[in-house]
């Protein structure tokens, strides 16, 4: 079995692939990270690159989980998500949560809640540090 | 001392709180447009000729200056940081100029090209006083015969000069100049190619082509192939360079002024052609030649001089004898015949105000870019984070509302689609857009200037050639043909060997 992990370059990525390695340690399960991006503008700073990429690899290493890192791109960065989770047939989904500000609720759709809403598998969401 | 006196009378009215703020607004949206790639000066320009309904001409032409000068400028930030050229004439620039970024030296890179682009900007405009009114006295004493063959000139130059294949650039020019056909002719009013469709009975307005071929046709171009990965950007604070990179930069500033300049004031010379050579020459010269390939300044401070020195000349033929010899020259020559004033030689003499406000706020706007873009350039990197689905939402908006200003008519925006599909077309099969936008803006002026020959000599076609200066252009003209048949053949004979030997 796999378990997902949607990440991103960011720090409240961060505390969700090291809850997830925990996870995996303990399952003994590989990991699958899914780095998506909807690939519509020239910069994305959600979208690992060059360097991150490499650092993200060796964090893996060390972590000496079964590990593969995935970069889709798509319309939808939930979908995508859930596609590879369908895809590897995944025991759990691990997302890191963002604060965010009232107008970008209202504004915004939640990538994180769509996940949580129509996964097959259980989610587990990990907030950031406060 | 009359240049002088004329520049300063433009300082004067250039510097009104109105004409600074569209200074202002012109040197920040180029900048803009520059550092986005697909999105340049000239798209820009197209997209504001509606507010020359209801603005003075000074201030328009501050702020398309502002906008032109400030779109080279913006090129390099998004060819340094993140190895997409933003503008065509800042490709050279990545090369080195990646490489520096990535090597922890984009701070550096970044004030290079701002000091490169200032020093060469200022000179650039310096040349322009002087240069401009001289070659428009000359220029004025022309009869139409050489006028007509300066144009044809530059209109085969433009095509075949540009752009990789001449198949393809004059399949545009001639597109460009059927387009221009459209309509009533003024002489015999004789309908020419309107279809049966009265309302194009006016002919096409230059605003709906530039909006359409610019705006629409990248945006169609754009919607085709959405998504992309996105690059690495490299993260930079505020640019500045120490001392030594300054003992570096300033000999490479000034050959690269040295080689856009002339090339951007000659009929398509372009700033692709003087940024290559200036890069080519830095690398001979420098002391540092095992830096070239892994980040030396002198790669991006020859090329951004040499560039912002092309637009400077390129203003020369612009404002001398009304010849565009850059997209964004072009519509600026089209605001230009919206107000009413006709391009040309006489410019100087009956719109000498207009003229000299302009040249003063191009000193202006040189100066802003370097105050703005010092401290601003860590905003420009993060205007690349802008999904593309807002950004051209907004140019499809602005460009239909700049269709429809144009007669209030429905038929406007029918036309602008249609153009619209032309440019991605053209987009599709690799046909460059400068030569049809040229032959639309100077096709029907060649034409005036055909038939007024003709007449004048009562339809005998030698006419054409009754004036030294006419004889001697044509001249060129043949020897250019000739030329570049040769050097095709040669070419051309060349790469079959190396198949065959290979």
């Amino acid at each position: 079995m796999t378990i997902v992990i949607g990440f991103t370059p960011e720090p409240a990525s961060t505390q969700a692939l090291e809850r997830g390695l925990a996870e995996a340690r303990l399952r003994g399960e590989s990991v699958l990270l899914v780095n998506a991006t909807k690939g519509d503008a020239f910069v994305d700073t959600r979208y690992g690159t060059g360097t991150t990429i490499e650092d993200l690899q060796r964090r893996l290493e060390e972590s000496g989980v079964e590990h593969e890192i995935t970069q889709p791109m798509g319309p939808d960065i939930a979908d995508l998500v859930l596609e590879e989770a369908e895809r590897v047939d995944a025991s759990l989904i691990v997302i890191g949560l963002r604060h965010r500000t009232p107008v970008g609720k209202l504004l915004l759709g939640s990538t994180a809640q769509r996940i949580l809403l129509d996964a097959a598998c259980p989610v587990l969401a990990v907030k950031p540090p406060r | 001392m009359d240049n002088l006196n004329n520049l300063m009378d433009g300082f004067g009215a250039a510097i009104t709180p109105t004409n600074l703020l569209f200074a202002c607004v012109g040197v920040l949206l180029g900048t803009a447009v520059g550092v986005l790639p697909g999105i340049g000066p000239a798209m820009t320009v197209a997209l504001l000729l509606p507010i020359t309904y209801n603005v003075e001409p000074a201030s328009a032409f501050i702020m398309f200056a502002g906008i032109y000068y400030g779109g080279m400028y913006g090129g390099s930030t998004t060819s340094i940081l993140l190895n997409t050229p933003g503008e065509s004439s800042s490709v050279i620039t990545a090369i080195e100029g990646n490489k520096m970024a990535k090597a922890g030296r984009a701070a550096q890179a970044l004030a290079t090209a701002a000091f490169g682009s200032f020093i060469a900007g200022a000179i650039g405009t310096t040349l322009l006083t002087f240069f401009a009114p001289w070659i428009a006295v000359q220029a004025v004493k022309l009869g139409d015969p050489s006028y007509l063959a300066i144009m044809v000139l530059a209109l085969i130059a433009v095509t075949a000069v540009l752009g990789s294949s001449k198949l393809r650039g004059f399949i545009g020019l001639f597109l460009g100049l059927a387009i221009g056909i459209v309509g009533i002719d003024s002489l015999t009013g004789q309908s020419r190619m309107i279809f049966g469709i009265p309302l194009l009975g006016d002919g096409i307005d230059i605003v709906v082509v530039a909006v359409a071929i610019f705006a629409i046709g990248e945006a169609l171009w754009v919607a085709a192939f959405l998504r992309r990965r996105p690059q690495e950007i490299i993260p930079v604070g505020r640019p500045w360079m120490g001392k030594d990179d300054f003992k570096r930069s300033w000999k490479p500033w000034l050959r690269g002024t040295a080689f856009g300049f002339p090339f951007g004031a000659v009929p398509a010379g372009g700033a692709e052609l003087p940024t290559f050579l200036s890069y080519v020459t830095e690398r001979k010269l420098s002391k540092h030649p095992e830096e070239f390939g892994h980040g030396a300044i002198e790669g991006v401070a020859g090329p951004e001089a040499a560039n912002n020195a092309s637009a400077a000349g390129t203003l020369v033929p612009m404002l001398a004898l009304g010849l565009p010899t850059n997209a964004t020259a072009a519509i600026m020559l089209a605001a230009m015949m919206g107000y009413g004033i006709q391009p040309g030689p006489a410019l100087f003499e009956s719109e000498s105000t207009l003229v000299w406000t302009l040249i003063a706020s191009l000193f202006i706007g040189n100066f802003l870019l370097l105050v703005l873009n010092l401290p601003l350039a860590p905003l420009w990197a993060k205007l690349l984070q802008t999904p593309r689905p807002y950004l051209y939402a907004g140019i499809l908006f602005f460009a239909s509302l700049g269709a429809l200003a144009v007669n209030l008519q429905w038929f406007d925006l029918a036309l602008l689609l249609f153009f619209g599909l032309v440019g991605l077309g053209m987009r599709r099969f690799g046909v460059p857009v400068l030569p049809l936008i040229i032959g639309v803006i100077l096709g029907p002026l060649v034409e005036e200037r055909l038939r007024k020959t003709l007449l004048l000599s009562s339809g005998d076609w030698s006419g054409l050639v009754s004036e030294p200066t006419a004889i001697i252009v044509y001249a060129i003209i043949a020897l250019g043909a000739i030329g570049m048949a040769v050097t095709g053949a040669v070419r051309g004979r060349k790469d079959t060997t190396t198949e065959v030997s290979a």
